[in-house]
């Protein structure tokens, strides 16, 4: 009785987390701790020794860097890779926070619902099964938008992937997979702005663009920020869609389109692990870093 | 969990005042009819693509070129796509959705195995690293899983596992982004008295998780283990370096093989050839396992979505 009044009173802190003296913490997040290891560090630490090092094992600098910089198709795909980021950011903020304020607004909670459904399905279809439909969709001969793409004079398949539009098509592939799951989010969001504030805003006559501009939107932005970062570490290894489509048009379109798969042509193609592994190294810091920063400024996580 | 964010503070019975309100919403609503037109529209975009693929299974190739691509095509062609495609190679598809839920089974397993005492052990016990760890599991989750795909491939290859099943199965169950969720779960659901009765109790540190936490753990497994099963389901990049041999593929992978063979986008096929519809039937397989999901779990998915701002 006295221990456990004690403990009551010893604090608020104490009780945050149950303190026990031991190891079993430890017991307990070993097999992640060595999965962590096995499949987070040491892939990471085995990357970077053979980007720093050649097919000898002797060090060799930057060099695999300046060697993967220097192949004509790197500068290229980076460019690529880059114009898809704009596109694809750009897309997912302007028509994401757009649809799931309009949801947010139906009158009618079963249409919304049903709505943000639907938007969400084709997320089923992640991966090679997305670029599947859209070879069709895009495809002239069998498309059930067929009349929108002769519109836009597109009459054949090879003029849909001609390579100017890739950007915009991959844009179109991830849209389709993925603004589905980032409205229910911003949705969920917004349910979370007090009645009290969107109503006090009503009161003082702000139409439904006001509002949304100066309430909705300021308070989403934490969101947007997290949706913005995970779009970008995600646009940056695009691998599937230039892969399967530069399979669709016979190495046509999409092939050594982005850098990871740059990566994977060094390693299987040319036999060259040391300067796959240098491009990978960059992919690595760059998803590290962005993930980093955001986790260290953002607040949005609570890590106590 | 964030039950707050899943469903909006209306489950309970409605004000007076949201009564009042929805007429009016309606009236303004019917003023502008441009927000219903754009939803409309993006519900097309959304769905048209999917209900051409459902029809396109149904189709013989000619139809699909030039019948209405919205028409019904005849349950004969579809059962002729399905001899056909079961046919190929010798019932490969079939195979690789085997694979497929092989795979994932045995990472969803193994998962739930490891994150469901880490999750228990980040919230609610103290340990030297945990704060390190926690840290580490937030940048990592972040990180998109295909940045580790060639590096893993070296790792493997030094240890002679390409082409074992482990080689994908292993990396599938690190899965941080699991791990985060259950922390989440248990540093809000599992009150910290009930931890210290037990431990008061004389409960051993393990029979304090068996007892209290396992048995409270199953929305967080069900949690993890949508979202385990969906990444690891539609995964490409891993199986693609990782399991070079055929016999091997998930559906994930088989497709690309399939589109190859389709002389459409492949003229370079010879005898091999598959025919669109069997390949949009394909498509049709492998998703149905993950559509079958969403249908049974959408709430899940949204609480996971919102986890990261359970903690306001």
């Amino acid at each position: 009785m006295s221990i456990s009044a004690r403990n009551r009173a010893e604090s608020e802190r104490a009780t945050r987390r149950t303190l026990w003296p031991g190891r079993a913490g430890h017991g307990f997040v070993a097999l992640y701790v060595a999965l962590l290891i096995a499949f987070g560090v040491v892939p990471t630490g085995y990357a970077i020794y053979f980007a720093f090092t050649n097919a000898g094992n002797t060090f060799a600098g930057f060099s695999n860097f300046t060697d993967a910089a220097a192949d004509f198709r790197f500068l290229p795909a980076v460019g690529h890779v880059a114009l898809y980021l704009v596109l694809w950011l750009l897309s997912l903020v302007v028509l994401v926070i757009g649809l799931a304020l309009l949801l947010h607004r139906l009158a009618s909670r079963r249409v919304s619902k049903a709505l943000r459904f639907l938007f969400y399905i084709p997320g089923a279809l992640a991966g090679a099964a997305s670029v599947m439909v859209w070879l069709f969709v895009l495809d002239p001969t069998v498309s059930p938008v067929a009349f929108l793409l002769r519109a836009l004079g597109l009459a054949t398949f090879d003029q849909v992937v001609a390579p100017g539009g890739l950007p915009l098509l991959f844009t179109l592939i991830a849209f389709w997979t993925g603004a589905g799951g980032w409205i229910l989010v911003m949705y969920g969001a917004l349910n979370n702005i007090s009645t009290d504030i969107l109503e006090a805003a009503r009161i003082d006559g702000a139409g439904a663009w006001q509002t949304a501009r100066r309430i909705q939107i300021p308070m989403l932005r934490k969101w947007i920020v997290y949706m913005c970062i995970l779009a970008f570490a995600g646009g940056t290894q695009l691998f599937v869609e230039p892969q399967l489509l530069s399979q669709a048009s016979v190495g046509v379109a999409g092939r050594d389109y982005s850098p990871n798969q740059l990566s994977y042509d060094f390693a299987f193609q040319n036999n060259n692990v040391n300067t796959a592994a240098s491009v990978s190294v960059e992919l690595l810091l760059l998803g590290l870093v962005a993930a980093a920063v955001f986790v260290s400024r953002s607040g949005f996580f609570d890590v106590d | 969990m964030s039950t707050d964010y899943r469903t909006p503070a209306p489950s309970a019975p409605a004000p007076p005042g949201a009564r009042r309100e929805r007429p009016r919403r309606a009236r303004r609503r019917s003023k502008n009819p441009l927000p219903a037109l754009v939803l409309l529209l993006f519900a097309v975009f959304f769905v048209l693509p999917v209900i051409w693929l459902l029809l396109a299974a149904t189709k013989t190739d000619d139809q699909l070129v030039h019948a209405n691509p919205l028409s019904f095509g005849s349950w004969h062609a579809l059962r002729a796509n399905w001899d056909a495609l079961t046919g190929y190679q010798g019932d490969t598809v079939m195979l690789w959705l085997r694979n497929s839920a092989l795979y994932t089974f045995l990472a969803l397993v193994i998962t739930l195995v490891v994150v469901v005492p880490a999750g228990y052990a980040l919230a609610l016990t103290e340990f030297r690293g945990r704060h390190t760890l926690l840290v580490a599991t937030l940048v990592v989750m972040l990180m998109p899983s295909a940045t580790l795909v060639v590096p893993l491939f070296l790792e493997m290859n030094a240890v002679h596992l390409i082409g074992s099943m482990w080689s994908v199965i292993l990396p599938y169950s690190f899965y941080p982004f699991g791990v985060y969720l259950a922390y989440i779960y248990f540093s809000t659901a599992i009150p910290r008295s009930l931890l210290e009765a037990a431990r008061l109790d004389g409960c051993s540190e393990f029979g304090t998780f068996r007892r209290i936490a396992l048995p409270l753990a199953t929305p967080v497994v069900a949690l993890v283990g949508f979202f385990s099963f969906v990444a690891n389901w539609t995964n490409y990049f891993l199986p693609y370096v990782l399991l070079p041999q055929s016999n091997q593929f998930p559906v994930q992978v088989g497709l690309g093989t399939l589109l190859d063979d389709v002389p459409q986008f492949n003229p370079t096929v010879g005898s091999l050839a598959v025919q669109r519809p069997e390949l949009a039937l394909a498509t049709l397989l492998a998703i149905t396992p993950v559509l079958v999901v969403f249908l049974f779990s959408q709430r899940f998915l949204i609480a996971g979505m919102l986890a990261g701002a359970t903690k306001d």
